[in-house]
C-alpha cells in the first residue's frame, strides 16, 4: 500500500460525504448496497477462488429477516440489521458446510441448487408476501433519536455501514487469514501439505461473505422499505458475478467500481432503451471475458504499473 | 440538517413568488402537471397495457388541452416497471423526488400497485391504478391518495362466476397462479360460486410464470368438475386454454377465464375461445361513443384498446378536470375534486369514487362469439349483460378499508 | 385402483406427461453434455439457443411461409451455424483458461440474445400452431395423449439414441473421444481437432435449436422460455455426470418423470425438486450418477 492509495481512499470518502448535496441520495445508497454485496462476493471469488452461484440467497435472507424484524417484531433499527446479518451468516454456515465439500463447477452448482431451494421457501412462506414482497418496512430511529425516514440521515448511516464493512473486508484480506485464502486460490494442495485445515478456512470465508451479503440486503431494505423475490432470484446471483468481473476480480476496490457502473447504467438506461439494457449488460460481460479479464481496476492498475514501472500491490 | 433548512428557505421564497403571481393563476407547482405512466412495457402484460397505456394517456392530455385553455403545461413521462414491486417503488420514489411528477398511473400488477401506493402516500402524491387487479388495493392496503379505476378481482370473478354457475356450471376446480393475485382471484371466485349454489371441488396452484400446464389440467380433469376456473392472467391463461384444447379437456369440461382481456382473445383466436364467458369494464364495439374513441386509438396503435387502456384515458381525463376545477395540483384538493364529481365519459356513466378509493361503474358480462358470427376484425364479443355499478363491485359494508366509516 | 390415494388413471397420465417433459430435458442436456465433454465449457447460452430455435421457427412461418416440417430441418442448421460463428469468434480463445470463463462468457451471450428478442418481440409470447398432420389425440385408455406430444417423444428418443450411437460406436465418435482425452496427440495423428471442436459446438447448440422447434407448438414461443429452463437442464447434466452422454439422456427422462410425480403430490414444489435431487446426488456421488471421477 502506497501513500497515494490512502490519499485516494480519503478523497473518495470526502466525495461520498458530500455526494447527497449533488446527487440523488437514494441512487447513491443503492450503489453502496450493491457495492457491499459485490465486495462480499469478491471475498469468495476473488480471494478464495470459489465461484458461488447462489449469493442471492444471502442478500435476500438479510433483507427479509431485517424487514420482518423491523415491521412485525418492532425491533430497533440497529438490532434489526444485526438480526438480518446473523440470519444470513447462519444460512451461509449451512450452505457453506455442504458446498465446500465440492470444487469448481460442482461448487457453483451446489450453491445454485441450495439457493433455488431458499428461493422456493421464500415463495411459499407467508411472511415474505410472495410475489408482492414485504412492503412498508419502517426505517425507524438510529439509537432511538435520529429519524431515518429523512433520506439524508439514512444516507450517512448507510455510508457508515458500507465503509466499516469495506474496512473489515480490507483488514481480512490483508491479514494472515487473507494470505492463506489467497494461497488456497493459487494452490490448494500445497496449503493442505503445509498443514492448514483448508476446509475450515474456506468455511470461515464463506460465512463471512454470506454475512456481509446479508448486511447488504438488510441495508437495502432500510433504503427501499421493501424486500422482494427479485433479491432471491438467481439473476441476482448472476448480476453480482458481472459486477465483480467488470470491476476486477481479486482487487480490493474492483467490485465497488463494477457495482457503480452496472447500477448507474441500469438506472440511466432503463427508460431509454428498455430491454436493450440486458443486451448492453450481456455485451459488457462478453467483452470483459474476452478482452479485459482483469476488470476495470485490474487493467488500470496494470497500466499504471507499466507506465511508472513501479510494483505496488493491490 | 443543513440541507433541509435550505429547502425550507427555497420553499418560502417560492411561496412568496407564488403569492405575488396572483391568485388568478392556477396554483400548480412549478407550473407543470406531470403524469408518470408506470406500466409493463416489455413483459407478459405489455399488450394489454404498455405502449397503449401511454398512448391513451397522451390522447387524454391532448383532448384536454384542445378543450380547455389552462395556464399550466402538462407533461407525460413513462417507464417500464417490469412487473416488479421494487423497480416500480424505486421509480416512483425517483419521479416524486427528482422529476416533480404529480401523479403515477396504470401499474399493471398487484405488486407494483401496492408498492407505489405506499410511496405515493409517503410523498403525498396521487396514484391512479388501472392495470392492477387485487381487491387489497381498496381493502387492507387502502389509502386516501389512491384511486382504483378500471376493475378488480371481485368485479371480474363476480360477473363471470355468477354467469357460469347460472348456466349450470355447478362444480368448479381452480387452476391458480401461485402468488397473491392468483389466490385473491381464486378466493373471490370461490365465494361467488358458493353463494350461488355451486361447489368448489378443489384447486391446484401452479408456479408462476409457467409454460407447461398439462399436468395441472389433467388434475383438474380427473376432479370431474364441470368448470375449470383459470385464476391466472396473461400468457399463463392463454397457454392453459391452448393446452386444454390440445388434451381434449375442452369442450367436455368448460373453462372460465376469470381475468381475460380482449388481447388474449385476439391472440388465441375465436376457434379456441368461442362461447367462453368473461367480464370486462369496456368493450370497444359496445356503442357509438366507445366505437368513436376506439377507432381513434386503433388508428395509432393498430390494436383495439383493452379496458385497462380505456380506463386509463378516463382516469387521466378525470384527474386533469379535477386539477382545473381545484385550480391547483395539490394532492388533497385534487382528491376532493375528483371524489366530488361523477365520472361521465365513454368509459363510465355516473361513475363514483368511493371513500375506499374504488371507482365504481357498470361492468359487462361478455360471451365470446363463434368464428362464423364474427363479421369484421376485432368483432369478438356479444355483450350478454350489463352488471350495474351497485352489484359489480364489493359493497362498502364488506370493506376492510380503514377509511370507511361504519 | 389407486396409488397413494391418486386414481391409477391420473397417475399414469401424469407419468406420461413427465416423460414428454423429460424428452425436452434429455435433448437439451444431451447438447450440453456433448459440448462439455468436448470443449470443457458449460454452455449457459443453451437456453437462449433453445429459445432462438423456437423463434426461428416462428419467424420462418410468419415472414417466409416456411412450415413446421421444413423448420424441423432448417432451424437446427441455422442455430448450429450461429453456434459455429460464436465458437470461431469467441469461445476458441477461452480453451486454455479456467472453466469458469466459458460459463461467464456464455452467460453474457445468453443475456444478449434474450434481451434482443425481448426488445423486438416483447415478452408476452407468440402462438405457433400444431401442424395439421399431428393434430388430435390418441386414446391410450387412461388418457388422451395429443399426437403432437407422442411425436415429440418419438423424435427425441431417435435423436438421443442416434447421437449416443455416433459418439460411442462409430469411427467419427472415436476421433471425438480421442480429441477430448488428448487433443495434442489426436492432432498429431492428422485429425483436424479445431474443426471437430467447432462442429461439436455447432451440433450441441443445433440440438437445442431442434428442441426449440419441437417446443414451439407445444408451448408459447416466448423470449423467456429458455432462461426458465436452463438452470433445470444444468441440474440434469450435473446429476447425470458432466459430459456423460448416456447419463444425460437417462437423467433427463427420469427427472421429467420425477417432476411429473411431484406435480401430483405437491405441485408448488415441482420447479424445485430437481435441485433437491441435485444436492443429494452431488453429496453422495460427487461426479454425478454416470460421471467418472477425474
Amino acid at each position: 500500500m502506497t501513500r497515494k492509495f490512502h490519499l485516494g481512499y480519503l478523497l473518495l470518502l470526502a466525495a461520498l460525504l458530500a455526494a447527497p448535496l449533488f446527487v440523488y441520495p437514494v441512487l447513491v445508497m443503492k450503489v453502496m448496497c450493491f457495492a457491499l454485496y459485490a465486495c462480499a462476493f469478491n471475498l469468495l471469488l476473488g480471494y478464495t477462488g470459489l465461484l458461488s452461484f447462489g449469493h442471492a440467497a444471502f442478500l435476500a435472507t438479510g433483507a427479509y429477516v431485517t424487514g420482518h424484524a423491523l415491521k412485525e417484531w418492532g425491533m430497533p433499527t440497529e438490532l434489526g440489521l444485526l438480526t438480518g446479518t446473523l440470519a444470513a451468516a447462519t444460512l451461509g454456515w449451512l450452505i457453506g458446510s455442504l458446498a465446500i465439500r465440492r470444487q469448481g463447477i460442482y461448487f457453483a452448482m451446489v450453491t445454485l441448487a441450495l439457493a433455488q431451494m431458499v428461493y422456493f421457501i421464500f415463495v411459499q412462506s407467508s411472511f415474505t408476501g410472495g410475489e408482492d414482497g414485504l412492503q412498508g418496512i419502517p426505517r425507524g430511529y438510529l439509537l432511538g433519536v435520529i429519524d431515518l425516514s429523512n433520506d439524508q440521515s439514512l444516507y450517512y448511516l448507510v455510508l457508515a455501514i458500507c465503509v466499516s464493512a469495506f474496512w473489515l473486508i480490507y483488514r481480512a484480506i490483508h491479514s494472515p487469514f487473507g494470505q492463506i485464502l489467497k494461497a488456497v486460490r493459487e494452490n490448494e494442495a500445497r496449503v493442505v501439505s503445509l498443514g492448514y485445515d483448508v476446509a475450515k478456512y474456506k468455511l470461515v470465508a464463506f460465512v463471512l461473505s454470506a454475512a456481509l451479503a446479508g448486511l447488504a440486503g438488510a441495508t437495502k431494505v432500510l433504503v427501499f422499505k421493501f424486500a422482494t423475490l427479485t433479491d432471491a432470484h438467481w439473476h441476482a446471483s448472476g448480476e453480482v458475478v458481472l459486477m465483480t468481473l467488470l470491476g476486477g476480480m481479486g482487487t480490493t476496490f474492483g467490485p465497488v467500481v463494477g457495482a457503480t457502473v452496472i447500477i448507474s447504467l441500469q438506472s440511466e438506461l432503463a427508460d431509454k432503451v428498455g430491454s436493450m439494457v440486458t443486451v448492453i449488460m450481456g455485451g459488457i460481460f462478453v467483452i470483459c471475458v474476452l478482452a479485459f479479464r482483469r476488470g476495470i481496476v485490474g487493467e488500470a492498475t496494470a497500466l499504471y504499473q507499466r507506465i511508472t514501472g513501479s510494483k505496488s500491490s493491490t | 440538517m443543513n440541507n433541509s433548512k435550505k429547502n425550507h428557505i427555497a420553499l418560502a421564497v417560492a411561496a412568496a413568488f407564488g403569492l405575488a403571481g396572483g391568485l388568478a393563476q392556477a396554483q400548480v407547482s412549478d407550473n407543470v402537471v406531470r403524469i408518470g405512466v408506470l406500466t409493463d412495457m416489455s413483459g407478459a402484460y405489455s399488450d394489454l397495457a404498455g405502449g397503449g397505456s401511454v398512448l391513451a394517456t397522451q390522447m387524454a392530455v391532448d383532448d384536454f388541452k384542445a378543450k380547455n385553455k389552462v395556464p399550466f403545461a402538462i407533461e407525460v413521462v413513462s417507464a417500464d416497471h417490469q412487473n416488479k414491486g421494487d423497480i416500480s417503488s424505486n421509480k416512483a420514489r425517483e419521479w416524486f423526488d427528482r422529476e416533480k411528477v404529480d401523479v403515477v398511473t396504470d401499474l399493471v400488477t398487484t405488486s407494483t400497485a401496492l408498492a407505489v401506493m405506499k410511496v405515493a402516500k409517503e410523498k403525498n402524491k396521487i396514484a391512479l391504478i388501472s392495470g392492477a387487479a387485487s381487491t387489497r388495493i381498496t381493502n387492507e392496503d387502502c389509502n386516501d391518495v389512491t384511486v382504483h379505476w378500471t376493475y378488480d378481482t371481485y368485479a371480474v370473478a363476480n360477473g363471470t362466476a355468477k354467469a357460469v354457475v347460472k348456466q349450470g356450471g355447478k362444480t368448479w376446480f381452480f387452476l391458480t397462479a401461485d402468488y397473491a393475485f392468483g389466490q385473491s382471484l381464486e378466493k373471490d371466485a370461490t365465494d361467488v360460486v358458493n353463494a350461488n349454489g355451486g361447489k368448489v371441488l378443489g384447486a391446484v396452484r401452479h408456479p408462476f410464470p409457467g409454460s407447461d400446464f398439462s399436468s395441472f389440467l389433467l388434475k383438474a380433469q380427473s376432479s370431474g368438475a364441470q368448470v375449470i376456473g383459470l385464476a391466472n392472467a396473461g400468457t399463463d391463461t392463454t397457454n392453459s386454454i391452448k393446452q386444454a384444447a390440445e388434451f381434449g379437456i375442452t369442450p367436455k369440461q368448460s373453462l372460465a377465464g376469470l381475468l381475460m382481456f380482449i388481447t388474449d382473445i385476439h391472440s388465441l383466436g375465436l376457434a379456441t375461445t368461442q362461447t367462453m364467458y368473461l367480464t370486462e369494464a369496456f368493450y370497444w364495439d359496445r356503442n357509438d361513443e366507445t366505437r368513436a374513441w376506439s377507432k381513434r386509438f386503433f388508428d395509432k396503435q393498430r390494436k383495439m384498446p383493452t379496458m385497462v387502456q380505456a380506463g386509463l384515458y378516463s382516469a387521466t381525463m378525470h384527474y386533469l378536470n379535477a386539477v382545473k376545477a381545484a385550480n391547483s395540483d395539490d394532492t388533497q384538493k385534487v382528491m376532493v375534486a375528483m371524489k366530488k364529481t361523477p365520472v361521465n365519459d365513454f368509459f363510465a356513466k355516473n361513475g363514483v369514487i368511493r371513500e375506499d378509493g374504488r371507482m365504481v361503474h357498470d361492468m359487462y358480462l361478455m360471451q365470446v362469439k363463434k368464428p362464423d358470427e364474427s363479421k369484421y376484425p376485432w368483432d369478438y364479443y356479444n355483450v350478454r349483460q350489463t352488471i350495474p355499478a351497485a352489484e359489480a363491485f364489493q359493497p362498502l359494508s364488506a370493506s376492510k378499508c380503514s377509511l370507511v366509516k361504519k | 385402483m389407486e396409488i397413494f390415494g391418486i386414481p391409477l388413471q391420473a397417475f399414469m397420465s401424469q407419468l406420461m406427461l413427465g416423460l414428454v417433459n423429460g424428452c425436452f430435458y434429455a435433448v437439451l442436456s444431451l447438447g450440453l453434455a456433448v459440448i462439455f465433454g468436448m470443449l470443457n465449457i458449460i454452455n449457459f447460452a443453451h437456453g437462449a439457443m433453445y429459445m432462438a430455435g423456437a423463434f426461428f421457427a416462428w419467424m420462418g412461418l410468419t415472414y417466409w411461409g416456411i412450415g413446421y416440417w421444413w423448420s424441423l430441418l432448417l432451424v437446427p442448421l441455422a442455430v448450429g451455424l450461429v453456434g459455429v460463428i460464436i465458437e470461431r469468434t469467441m469461445l476458441q480463445w477461452l480453451y486454455q483458461l479456467d472453466h469458469l470463463y466459458g460459463l461467464l462468457l456464455t452467460f453474457g451471450l445468453a443475456l444478449m440474445i434474450e434481451g434482443a428478442f425481448r426488445y423486438f418481440y416483447g415478452a408476452s409470447g407468440l402462438p405457433y400452431s400444431i401442424p395439421e398432420e399431428l393434430g388430435g389425440a390418441i386414446n391410450l385408455g387412461f388418457m388422451f395423449l395429443p399426437k403432437y406430444r407422442a411425436w415429440v417423444v418419438a423424435v427425441s428418443l431417435v435423436v438421443c439414441l442416434a447421437t449416443w450411437f455416433v459418439i460411442e460406436k462409430t469411427r467419427l465418435g472415436a476421433y471425438l473421444r480421442a480429441a477430448t482425452e488428448n487433443p495434442r496427440l489426436t492432432q498429431a495423428f492428422g485429425i483436424n481437432v479445431p474443426l471437430m471442436v467447432m462442429l461439436t459446438y455447432g451440433f450441441g447448440v443445433a440440438l437445442a435449436g431442434l428442441a426449440g422447434v419441437l417446443a414451439a407448438p407445444a408451448y408459447a414461443v416466448s423470449p423467456l422460455m429458455g432462461s426458465n429452463l436452463i438452470i433445470v437442464v444444468f441440474a440434469v447434466v450435473v446429476i447425470g455426470g458432466m459430459g456423460s452422454i448416456m447419463g444425460s439422456i437417462i437423467t433427463g427422462l427420469s427427472l421429467g418423470v420425477i417432476e411429473g410425480l411431484t406435480k401430483v403430490f405437491y405441485a408448488e414444489a415441482s420447479s424445485t425438486v430437481v435441485f433437491v435431487i441435485m444436492v443429494i446426488v452431488l453429496m453422495i456421488r460427487p461426479a454425478g450418477l454416470f460421471g467418472k471421477e477425474k
